[in-house]
């Protein structure tokens, strides 16, 4: 799979913008947005969590969610062989049962993407085929605080490594600043990063870091401007910083892409990622997708959830409904 | 050698005017002893209608003017009155047939009527309200406002305190009256009018009908644009016919009081011409 | 497969142990009704329920008679402290039998499971735990000292709410020291008598509440029985016209809950998606049979077709269906000829000239059902925008100014609630300063708490439930010189609260020539 390309983004944001992306022409726009009521929102989000998923419906829901995993490593502790181990995890999730999916993608950090790409060796592809992608955090992940250079830098090699997604974080700092036109640059400016020299563009999700932007009327500006910028996802969160991603800023940022696609036909993709642990969450979550934008939007390149540790609870789940009893956690694999 | 008096013309009082009836009809009002006193003007069902109106288009301004601005109006009707105090004693002598002492006792504690709802119009809410402690992310507040038009029967045995005791309490929260004034002591329920027309009262917020409660009540209590009816000087009328016909529009009742003690002060007679609103908001901080 | 579709996931009916007969209860027992008894059915599948006893003239006199004698041997005698115990028994009780309860009002009602178990039940402990704590703090109720309970409260519910109705009665009636017969409505009565039973294992004393089934003229007999001193109705405004007119020249209090047709007003600046989700909650929560619904949409004429657009699009995933389904979003509507109404009103709607949209959903083949409806191109003079439809319809009309959105929300008999939606502060307070009801609701819809008072303002009806305002409907002030704190210096002040003028001892009583007088003034009508 490969991003859309930055002048077709560039042409569409002025469009719908009507001028130049600078602070003032984006103030504009994003401040005349609708506003968010966070009581309203959140009790909407509750609501979609009352929904009953069982028999049929759960075992689609169990595999989807699998399909749909970016399974993540991101430690300073990360080696080769931490991350073979989780690339044989995402290829074969319980080897105990081979019709068991395979995950969406493996997210590493950037100088990891070699050790990803070789251990997944034929099974490195689009994950709409079946194949497992390679995403790759860049741009000073996870606090952004460095300059464009290296954030460019930082991209390219990861692009160049052969990583097909780029997570890269936004410059929370300039945005509580108001200074949008500068984040919508940089956003810019690292889609333009992910350039191969084929023409063709690694995906590029742009991180909010939802839980430093606090509030929901934030979260909202902040993807619409990630997605005028050219953005191919959005994504919650990085993981490191606490609320990460939770139901009520995913279903906002749901009803963005909603609007956006009502707006311009364009699909972009979402991407919860962080704190999400549980099966019974995971299919909140998709219960939300479903009844926000479409069950449509739950395939690898318009839906992720960025997890480690809730692939094997799902897998627990699995073997539940297979096998009729409960299973134990020594019956599914570390990675 | 006496000088020849000069006799007043009692009036209506609708809408801050003061007109005849449009029906062109009086009736006479005599002295205890029997003496001719005046012919006051014998309100028609027209003029219970046009009062409505007015009342009704006066209620906006009033209601909504400020809570302290109501008090300082309640207080000025006080501070007139004590002005006149000689004529309203005289004339309660004349009509009532009472001793001076008794009709001062009856003027002096008019006033101080006056003076004991003014003090509540910035308070009651205050009493009546409530912050409810709901259990979720909501600012919640029960706030008491007027009910809107109210028709009054006033206490029909005493010229000027059971006129006082009824309006008082129902102009306190911001409703405006039509008072049907006491049959046989209407006029000093007129001077009064004249009180309020000369006060800070804006026209439209106190009309009074004189002439025959009988006649008249049933069209208040059954006119739909009427919201409440105080039924306090009815009870020789028949008012449980009035409570039926003021059930059609679901109006709110008070029902009637006799005796010395007919509408006391009470907190009671302010709250029950008026609604209790209860506004929930949502709060975040996110 | 779609997964949209989910699953069915019914809520089991094994947790419900209903009786095939119920019986009156009165007295603290339930024993047989003397007029014809009737069925409840299951509006959801028409299937019979159980068979209800119906009480008449007889049953009715004995149930107040109990409710008399344990006023005068038991509760108005016994301690608040006490009383509030037995309503925290209640209330404990409520919260352990909460599932089954939600179980059998979701049967007998219509309404999904979701709003049954998640907002009616919990909202029923709740009720009752909050006036529990009342019942020992009277006089902190705004009467002044030590205020008088009225005595035996006559108290008939509506179907919409049936367990939750029974609690904004029964809870603040016990804990200012009432007794009670209260009446549920004919077509929702199952709750109630599970309620009866909560009673007998909280074991409070005989005769303190009584619940007798049966139609509407079981519910008159009572209200006009001699020995009730208080009122308390929530139905339509036509019977608690009736019942204003059959109480009047009487000594009886009363607390009246009406219709509402209330709007529900959308700025252009308002959060939209919550607005969306306000609106959809204002009018098809429990299928829209909600005294206080948003039935009114007023939006602002610039965003209109927008607003109409993703209203549909929310709509179009509801799920209609099996009440007992956790996933269904809307239910039954609870009778047939409710069912009538809403078509016969919906009908008006489109030969007015408006346009009629509905959800494209599957009807389910029996039981009572109306899929989710629109009308645009509303005038304010159609009676689909001017009466109460109680039902899953909502009349879209649009206004261009705050003053005229206020003009046109205030343009009815009616006064119960309305809602707000902008992000506007200022506008809020004042809009909602001039908005003639009961209830607002700014950015949210359709709220409740036992601590926040609810009532109406015109036809609406009067008086209050909930909150401090719901207890003081149920109290009296000690007479002139029996309360014990200061007075004002003005002779005979009586402080009371919320509309309850003082009833003053010396009112003249004329129930004989009443009666007849009421009987043909109601005539005429």
């Amino acid at each position: 799979m490969s991003g859309t390309s930055l002048v077709t983004a560039r042409e569409r944001a002025l469009a719908v913008l009507g001028g130049e992306p600078d602070d003032a022409t984006l103030g504009r726009y994003l401040h005349g947005i609708a506003g968010v009521d966070a009581v309203g929102l959140e009790q909407r989000a509750a609501g979609l969590g009352t929904r009953s998923i069982k028999t049929s419906s759960k075992k689609w829901a169990l595999d989807t969610i699998i399909s749909l995993i970016d399974l993540t490593t991101l430690e300073g502790a990360d080696t080769p062989g931490k991350v073979r181990s989780l690339v044989a995890k995402a290829m074969s999730p319980d080897p105990a049962d081979a019709t068991t999916p395979r995950v969406a993608a493996v997210c590493v950090y950037g100088d990891m993407v070699p050790f990803a790409i070789d251990a997944l060796g034929g099974a490195h592809g689009d994950p709409d085929d079946g194949l497992i992608s390679v995403a790759a955090v860049a741009t000073a992940f996870p606090s952004g605080r460095s300059s464009l250079e290296i954030k460019l830098a930082d991209t390219a090699e990861a692009v160049a490594a052969g990583a097909d997604e780029i997570d890269m974080v936004i410059d929370r700092g300039a945005f509580l600043a108001g200074r949008y036109g500068l984040v919508f640059d940089q956003i810019a400016a690292v889609k333009e990063a992910c350039r191969r020299p084929d023409g063709t563009s690694a995906s590029l999700k742009v991180i909010l870091e939802t839980g430093e932007l606090v509030t929901y009327d934030n979260v909202r500006r902040a993807s619409w401007l990630s997605i005028l910028a050219g953005g191919d996802f959005i994504k919650t969160s990085t993981g490191k910083v606490q609320p990460a991603a939770t139901l009520p800023v995913t279903l906002l940022m749901l009803e963005v892409v909603r609007d956006w696609h009502l707006l311009t036909g364009q699909r972009i993709g979402v991407k919860p990622a962080g704190g999400i642990r549980a099966s019974k969450d995971a299919i909140r979550y998709l219960v939300t997708v479903a009844e926000t934008v479409g069950e449509e939007w739950l395939v690898p390149h318009l839906f992720r959830f960025g997890a480690s540790s809730l692939l094997n609870d799902v897998l627990l789940q699995r073997q539940k409904m297979t096998t009729g009893h409960y299973s134990g956690p020594d019956y599914v694999t570390i990675d | 050698m006496s000088r020849l008096a000069v006799p007043k013309t009692y009036k209506l009082y609708i809408g801050g005017a003061f007109p005849r009836s449009e029906s062109g009809r009086t009736y006479e009002v005599v002295s205890a002893s029997g003496a001719f006193l005046a012919n006051a003007a014998k309100a028609s069902r027209k003029d219970a209608r046009d009062a409505v109106v007015a009342a009704r288009g006066a209620v906006g301004g009033w209601g909504g003017a400020t809570a302290y601005n109501r008090g300082q109006v309640l207080y000025r009707i006080a501070e007139l009155l004590e002005g006149r105090r000689a004529q309203f004693v005289a004339e309660i002598e004349e009509a009532e047939g009472v001793t001076r002492a008794v009709a001062t006792a009856q003027v002096d504690e008019s006033i101080d009527r006056w003076i004991w709802y003014a003090g509540w119009a910035d308070k009651f809410a205050q009493v009546a309200g409530n912050a409810n402690p709901v259990a979720g992310p909501y600012f919640n507040i029960s706030v008491p406002e007027p009910t809107g038009v109210v028709a009054i029967i006033a206490p029909q045995d005493t010229s000027l305190l059971g006129f006082v005791s009824a309006v008082a309490p129902a102009l306190v929260a911001g409703n405006s009256v039509v008072v049907v004034a006491s049959e046989r002591f209407p006029l000093s329920a007129i001077s009064l009018a004249e009180v309020l027309a000369t006060s800070d009262v804006p026209k439209g917020v106190v009309n009074v009908l004189t002439g025959s409660p009988a006649e008249i009540a049933p069209w208040l209590a059954s006119h739909s644009d009427v919201n409440a009816i105080d039924l306090v000087g009815a009870g020789d009328l028949d008012w449980i016919s009035l409570e039926v016909d003021a059930a059609d529009t679901l109006k709110r009742v008070l029902r009637p009081e006799s005796g010395p003690d007919a509408a006391a002060p009470a907190l009671g007679r302010i709250s029950a011409f008026t609604e209790t609103k209860t506004v929930w908001h949502t709060k975040s901080l996110r | 497969m779609s997964f949209l579709e989910y699953a069915p996931a019914p809520e089991s009916r094994a947790i419900l142990s209903l009786r095939d007969r119920y019986g009156l209860f009165i007295d603290g027992e339930f024993v047989d009704g003397r007029g014809t008894p009737f069925q409840t059915i299951s509006p959801s599948s028409e299937e019979r329920i159980a068979e209800i006893a119906n009480a008449n003239e007889a049953d009715v006199s004995d149930a107040v008679a109990a409710a008399r004698r344990a006023y005068d041997r038991s509760w108005s005698r016994m301690s608040g402290r006490d009383r509030g115990k037995y309503l925290f028994r209640i209330a404990r009780l409520v919260q352990e039998r909460a599932r089954e309860l939600a179980v059998a009002e979701s049967l007998d009602n219509g309404k999904p499971i979701k709003e049954s178990r998640d907002v009616d039940v919990p909202l029923v402990a709740a009720w009752f735990f909050y006036y529990a704590g009342w019942a020992d703090k009277l006089d902190h109720a705004g009467l002044g000292a030590n205020p008088r309970s009225l005595g035996v409260a006559a108290q008939v519910i509506p179907w919409n709410f049936p367990l939750l109705m029974l609690a904004w009665k029964i809870a603040p009636a016990l804990a200012a020291g009432n007794t009670v017969v209260l009446k549920p409505a004919e077509t929702t009565p199952i709750t109630a008598l599970i309620f009866a039973e909560i009673l007998q294992q909280a074991d409070l004393p005989p005769g303190v509440v009584n619940i007798i089934t049966g139609a509407g003229d079981t519910g008159a007999t009572l209200v006009a029985h001699e020995g009730v001193d208080k009122v308390a109705f929530t139905g339509s405004t036509a019977v608690g016209r009736a019942i204003a007119k059959q109480i009047a020249g009487t000594d009886k209090k009363a607390t009246l809950e009406l219709g509402g047709k209330a709007a529900n007003i959308v700025f252009d600046d308002a959060p939209i998606d919550q607005a969306i989700e306000g609106i959809v909650n204002g009018i098809f929560f429990n299928q829209g049979h909600v005294c206080c619904a948003g039935s009114r949409l007023l939006v602002q004429e610039n965003i209109h077709d927008e607003v109409v657009e993703r209203l549909k699009l929310r709509l179009s995933t509801l799920r209609l269906g099996d009440p007992l389904d956790k996933n269904t979003d809307i239910g039954a509507i609870n009778s047939k000829e409710q069912l009538e109404r809403i078509r016969e009103l919906s009908d008006i709607g489109v030969a007015e000239g408006a346009d009629r949209w509905s959800v494209p959903c599957e009807i389910p083949e029996n039981g009572f059902w109306y899929a989710p409806t629109i009308f645009t191109n509303v005038q304010t003079s159609s009676r689909i925008a001017r009466e109460e439809i109680f039902g899953p319809v909502l009349s879209v009309l649009t206004f261009r100014t705050p003053a005229e959105a206020i003009a046109k929300a205030n343009n009815t008999p009616y006064g119960l609630s309305a809602g707000i939606w902008t992000d506007k502060g200022s506008r809020i307070l004042a809009v909602a300063d001039q908005l003639r009801a009961g209830v607002i609701w700014a950015n949210t819809f359709n709220r409740f708490d036992p601590s926040s008072p609810f009532g109406g303002y015109k036809e609406s009806g009067y008086g209050r439930e909930g909150g401090r305002h719901g207890l003081a409907a149920y109290l009296s002030p000690a007479p002139i010189g029996q309360a014990a704190l200061s007075r004002p210096s003005t002779r005979g002040a009586v402080e009371t609260a919320d509309g309850a003028a003082a009833p003053k001892a010396r009112r003249a009583v004329r129930s004989a020539t009443r009666s007849a007088k009421a009987a043909t003034k109601g005539s005429k009508r």
